[in-house]
């Protein structure tokens, strides 16, 4: 920032920032891809080097070095890693079989249509005539779901078995070099004693990875996949096959002028103004009551963090549901006057609280009771930061002459941002994926069918049209997943702004 | 526009000017703009009257935040039926909410199957998350960079998206109970290591200089990591193993999801169980019982919450805050 900025007028400060913000986010637009491009650049450079290697080793292997680059394990099994060596045939054959009786076919029915726009599996449930019964009976088809899960499995079993093999031959190519010079290559106790020392990020790291591998990579990769086809109720497994659909279900979304596209931007503006309000009245809030609970001549401080404290330490589906049960109108049933709060307005301000009916007053009532759980979240967290603010900042601003809602302004608030500017953006980023809030609240809210199809409603975020979409009556699969993509590029991008500038990230590479 | 020009003209004025000059300038500005108030009345009466404000101030707010949870204590004790009453306070004060509790309902099944979940899944989680971190933290491998990066991007995609594909996958594993605590706990601690990182934050700040001790001393690193690090870490292994027994009694998305259309209803936890006495049908009948199963839940998670606090803060403010 240059000195001229010290020059200008407020109103020209905030713009200037404001500008700046805005460059920022184009920025983290702009870095989400090209960081994705040097990704992929990366990896096939890293995947050409792995090659030269591999035609290297086999180049200037021996026989049996390049025997055992079409079975791999041989080379150890002659050179003295037999265990090893009878590992990784045993492996190959494994893997053969599976590639034989089970992920070939897979793969192939999975992608074969691919791009032509076929359906994924072959044969379609259908009835046909029993005429020995008499009775139409069922021939149960192929289950595209099922196929589409398994051609991914595949797919990523196939590229763990390759890296498996590549080591196998390089470790082949360098027992022959030992050899050579007559060294003795290390037996299979030194290899299971490393798992404990050496290598001990193996054992580590195997099963979690596991369990990530198969409960979140492979469902995630195959919820990706489903917004390239027309998984939806109509083509509900196991009654009916799906289609690869290619990027029309990306268009129809977009596309402005359809009913669609316009819930979409709809959901999407109030996503983004949700996320924006509830993270900064939170925040700026929680701050302030964390300065005055610490403030010098208070009393009973334990006493009010406690009471403070209570409401977020109550499991949030009770809070929460008990607070929507006070805002309530009573659903129209004579007698009833509805929630405690609906009933104490009304009879004091004569106003009738249209929570879940006004779409505006829902929004409203949503981001104040949010108020109610995020301030004391923010309290905790800030209080102890405050207290390492270096009190002769303040000290000298007194003596100055600096007022304090000054002082704030130029000390408190720069310092505290830059410190929690992180975590100011994970809490961004969970408010645009705050289920509970929304859903145990409003439901979704009031919905308007004029303005909002495919079971959309006023207060529904991204996340929680998501979960309607894949449990409700239209089991809009398809639409879900493209949700589920833009909800992951919003985030991915905003994650980019910060981390882009924050040292937390940069302060990683010199490990070690 | 115009705005934009003066600064543009100005500054081009500025160019002329030694960087020296500027600042002199700029302080000559600053200090012209000072406030030059009178102080008005003794320092000793400003004080205690802002904390005279500031105490009133932080008495009505606490107030009005613990209102709501009042109000479910005591609406637990309520006698007359329906889901609306007009007084705060119930007419006529029982017990028998409690009692109908565990006698008419199977909230004690809901809260023993909760319970087990909650323990299953925290175990594993703490697993999960402190060797992962450690491994990251610690250990130089190849793979471990880019292992890093996706997982920071697998974080980024909304948990919920890959659930119908979750389900899928449980039921070809478990094809007779795949709607059963066995899939919950797999639910909520597969995914475990993904968030490794508040831990691998704590781990980075223990010194290396501990483990390079004791490897020279001919440690293993599995003996560092159990014999010198574990014990180092008290605090963070408490975050894991509160927030991961935690979110179990708070979770409804995923839980709805996978018992989605279960007929035996003893299999729900109690964030499923308790959702449903609050719809429209079961409401009226249901709501103050409903009142005394939330005091029934509420009270230990909150008692375990403030008892452990220190060790939440710890572990958030340590984990999320860098400069």
């Amino acid at each position: 920032m240059d000195l001229s900025f010290y020059r200008m007028t407020p109103l020209q400060r905030f713009v200037h920032k404001a500008k700046s913000l805005f460059k920022n986010i184009g920025k983290g637009f702009v870095g989400f891809f090209v960081r994705i491009y040097r990704g992929v650049i990366a990896f096939f450079l890293s995947l050409g080097r792995g090659f030269r290697e591999f035609f290297k080793n086999f180049w200037y292997g021996d026989a049996l070095t390049k025997t055992s680059h079409l079975f791999i394990g041989l080379s150890h099994l002659f050179r003295g890693q037999i265990v090893r060596g009878i590992l990784y045939l045993l492996l190959e054959c494994a893997f053969a079989l599976y590639m034989i009786f089970f992920g070939g076919r897979y793969l192939a029915m999975c992608f074969e249509n691919f791009f032509t726009g076929g359906s994924v599996g072959r044969a379609e449930t259908s009835d046909f005539w029993n005429e020995e019964l008499g009775i139409y009976d069922k021939v149960v088809g192929d289950n595209s779901f099922l196929i589409l899960l398994y051609g991914i499995l595949t797919l990523f079993v196939i590229a763990f078995f390759l890296i498996i093999y590549v080591n196998a031959t390089r470790e082949s190519f360098n027992l022959e070099q030992y050899h050579i010079i007559g060294k003795k290559p290390k037996g299979f106790r030194s290899d299971i004693d490393g798992l404990l020392d050496n290598k001990f990020h193996l054992t580590l790291l195997s099963l979690p990875m596991l369990g990530l591998f198969l409960f979140t990579i492979v469902p995630l990769v195959t919820m990706i996949l489903i917004a390239f086809t027309n998984y939806d109720a109509a083509h509900e497994v196991p009654q009916h096959l799906f289609q690869w659909v290619g990027f029309e279900n990306f268009s129809n979304l977009f596309a402005g002028n359809s009913k669609l596209g316009e819930t979409f931007w709809r959901v999407l503006g109030w996503t983004l103004i949700w996320a924006v309000l509830a993270t900064f009245t939170s925040y700026i809030f929680g701050m302030l009551l964390a300065m005055l609970i610490n403030r010098k001549g208070i009393r009973l401080k334990k006493l009010y963090r406690t009471l403070f404290v209570a409401t977020i330490a109550v499991p949030q589906f009770v809070s929460l549901l008990i607070m929507s049960k006070m805002l309530d109108t009573g659903g129209g049933i004579l007698g009833s006057g509805g929630g405690i709060i609906t009933q104490l307005i009304e009879s004091l301000f004569n106003y009738h609280l249209k929570f879940g009916i006004d779409i505006n007053t829902t929004r409203i009532c949503i981001v104040l009771v949010n108020m109610w759980i995020g301030v004391p979240y923010s309290m905790l967290m800030c209080s102890g930061i405050l207290m390492n603010i270096p009190n002769d900042l303040y000290e000298s601003a007194r003596i100055d002459g600096a007022s304090p809602a000054r002082r704030f302004f130029k000390i408190t608030l720069p310092y505290m941002l830059f410190v929690t500017g992180p975590y100011l953006i994970t809490q961004f980023i969970g408010n645009i994926n705050n289920f509970n809030v929304i859903y145990l609240l409003s439901g979704g809210g009031p919905g308007d069918i004029m303005l909002y199809t495919d079971g959309a409603k006023g207060t529904d975020l991204l996340i929680t049209w998501l979960y309607k979409l894949s449990l409700g009556v239209d089991r809009n699969y398809k639409l879900a997943s493209v949700i589920g993509i833009l909800v992951f590029v919003i985030s991915a991008v905003f994650s980019l702004v910060v981390y882009n500038k924050s040292s937390a990230v940069k302060g990683e590479d010199n490990f070690q | 526009m115009t705005e934009k020009n003066t600064v543009s003209t100005e500054s081009a004025k500025d160019t002329e000017l030694t960087n020296w000059q500027k600042i002199d300038r700029m302080e000559a500005e600053l200090s012209s703009n000072k406030p030059k108030k009178k102080r008005r009345g003794g320092m000793k009466f400003r004080r205690i009257f802002g904390d005279t404000v500031g105490q009133t101030v932080l008495t009505v707010l606490s107030i009005l935040w613990i209102i709501p949870l009042f109000y479910l204590f005591v609406q637990s004790f309520r006698k007359e039926p329906g889901a609306w009453s007009p007084t705060f306070f119930p007419q006529e004060w029982t017990f028998d909410n409690y009692i109908r509790l565990f006698k008419e309902t199977k909230f004690l099944q809901w809260y023993g199957n909760t319970l087990l979940i909650a323990v299953c899944s925290c175990i594993i989680t703490a697993v999960f998350v402190l060797s992962v971190a450690y491994a990251f933290s610690r250990m130089k491998f190849r793979a471990r960079k880019p292992m890093m990066n996706i997982m920071l991007i697998l974080g980024m995609f909304p948990g919920f998206m890959s659930m119908s594909a979750v389900y899928f996958l449980l039921k070809v594993l478990l094809p007779n109970n795949y709607q059963s605590h066995l899939s919950l706990i797999i639910v909520y601690s597969a995914g475990a290591a993904l968030s490794y990182y508040i831990a691998k934050g704590f781990f980075d700040t223990v010194p290396k200089s501990l483990d390079e001790a004791a490897r020279i001393d001919g440690a293993s690193r599995f003996r560092t990591f159990y014999k010198i690090i574990l014990p180092l870490s008290k605090s963070i292994i408490i975050y894991t193993i509160l927030v991961s027994f935690i979110s179990p009694w708070c979770d409804y998305i995923f839980v709805s999801y996978i018992m989605a259309g279960v007929p035996d209803t003893g299999m729900y936890t109690v964030s499923l169980g308790m959702y449903k006495w609050l719809e429209r049908e079961m409401i009226q009948q249901y709501f103050t019982t409903f009142c005394a199963a939330a005091v029934i839940v509420a009270t230990p998670i909150t008692g375990l919450f403030m008892w452990l606090q220190k060790y939440y803060v710890e572990g958030v403010t340590g984990g999320a805050v860098k400069g």
